[in-house]
């Protein structure tokens, strides 16, 4: 049982158990969604964050032992947010036919979802410094902490929120654009990856793959969007 | 060996938007510039395949990506359970908007368009 307490100390903090925990917990949750006919309740993001936040908890493994591990999954983030040119690439004729609609609503989606976030913080009574990390939650994780911090929100905080916020949006799409009767995947996609960015878009990609692709273009137009009007938007209301 | 060579690719171009980023002082983040400068770099043919075979891949495993700083959420459980609610209705209703002013402005947008594009009917 000794032995056995010391390897799980070791392993615990070898780079290889974050590396291995994200991928193995990942692998089965993915397996679950597709089990259960990728319903949005499922969704991979959502319990393989929980599996792990709990393995985390009652190992007493603190998070950056974890994250010297997964950080070799984070790292992709920034190549992952350069692969979005392919999608942009592969519609060119489509966005430049439809590029002033688009710009228009993801200009408009965007600010009305951070302008919300803004105005329902300060109304609850939540903190400056979180209000400012809530502003970006709709741009993916990695550019929302570079936002954060410079408009004096907490980066990790930033992310956290748009990780929630990719969530909320991946359960919830389906059912808000059946009550509104959007029934084009084009439209649904896109709205989706303007307000849950990636965890968005990874959902849209999973059920059609125009829906993706529109979401792709979205999740691009708010990152460009979003990290030149945020800190203006910031730098003259505050 | 198509996807290695795409996401050497799109590594150096990240490293490229990093440098010109930090350089001329732009309020965009490095990755976002390479993004923008790959784009117009995928006139040349040679770059296609190997960026198509890295960009599906990790695309096609977008969520993964997330989980990492996700669970990071593990250290800010004390403020989380502190404002909890309040963030939760923050988080959802926000979401919600930005969801439903998107589709139904982009929906107005392109019907708008499609009308336009038949005048004769």
């Amino acid at each position: 049982m000794n032995d056995f307490v010391q390897l799980w100390v070791y392993l615990a903090s070898t780079p290889l158990f974050g590396l291995t925990a994200t991928l193995v917990v990942y692998a089965g949750a993915s397996a679950l969604y597709e089990r259960l006919g990728r319903a949005p309740w499922a969704n991979p993001v959502l319990w393989s964050v929980v599996t792990l936040g709990i393995l985390l908890l009652v190992t007493h493994t603190a998070y950056p032992v974890y994250f010297a591990g997964a950080q070799f999954i984070h790292v992709l983030l920034g190549p992952a947010v350069v692969a979005l040119a392919w999608p942009l690439w592969q519609r060119r004729s489509e966005l430049r036919r439809r590029g002033v609609a688009l710009a228009l609503a993801a200009l408009v989606g965007g600010a009305s979802t951070a302008a919300a976030s803004v105005a329902l913080g300060l109304a609850l009574g939540l903190p400056g410094k979180v209000v400012r990390s809530l502003a970006p939650k709709s741009v993916t994780s990695p550019v929302a902490m570079g936002i954060a911090e410079r408009i004096g929100g907490l980066p990790a905080l930033a992310a956290v929120f748009a990780i929630l916020t990719g969530i909320v949006g991946a359960l919830s799409a389906k059912y808000l654009f059946n009550l509104l009767r959007i029934n084009s995947l084009a439209v649904r996609g896109f709205a989706l990856g303007t307000s849950s960015h990636g965890i968005g878009a990874a959902r849209a990609l999973q059920v059609d793959a125009e829906a993706g692709a529109y979401a792709g273009i979205a999740l691009g137009l708010q990152v460009l969007l979003a990290s030149l009007l945020l800190p203006m938007a910031f730098l003259l209301s505050f | 060996m198509n996807a290695l060579r795409g996401l050497a690719v799109l590594l150096v171009l990240q490293a490229i938007g990093e440098a010109l980023a930090h350089a001329l002082a732009l309020p965009f983040p490095g990755p976002v510039v390479g993004m923008v400068l790959l784009i117009p770099a995928l006139q040349a043919s040679w770059l296609r395949e190997p960026v198509k075979a890295a960009a599906e891949a990790l695309l096609g495993h977008l969520s993964l990506l997330f989980i990492p700083v996700g669970v990071g959420v593990i250290t800010h459980l004390d403020m989380i359970s502190h404002y909890g609610v309040r963030l939760l209705v923050v988080i959802v209703i926000s979401t919600w908007i930005g969801m439903a002013v998107t589709a139904l402005l982009l929906n107005f947008l392109l019907h708008r368009e499609h009308s336009e594009e038949k005048p004769g009917e």
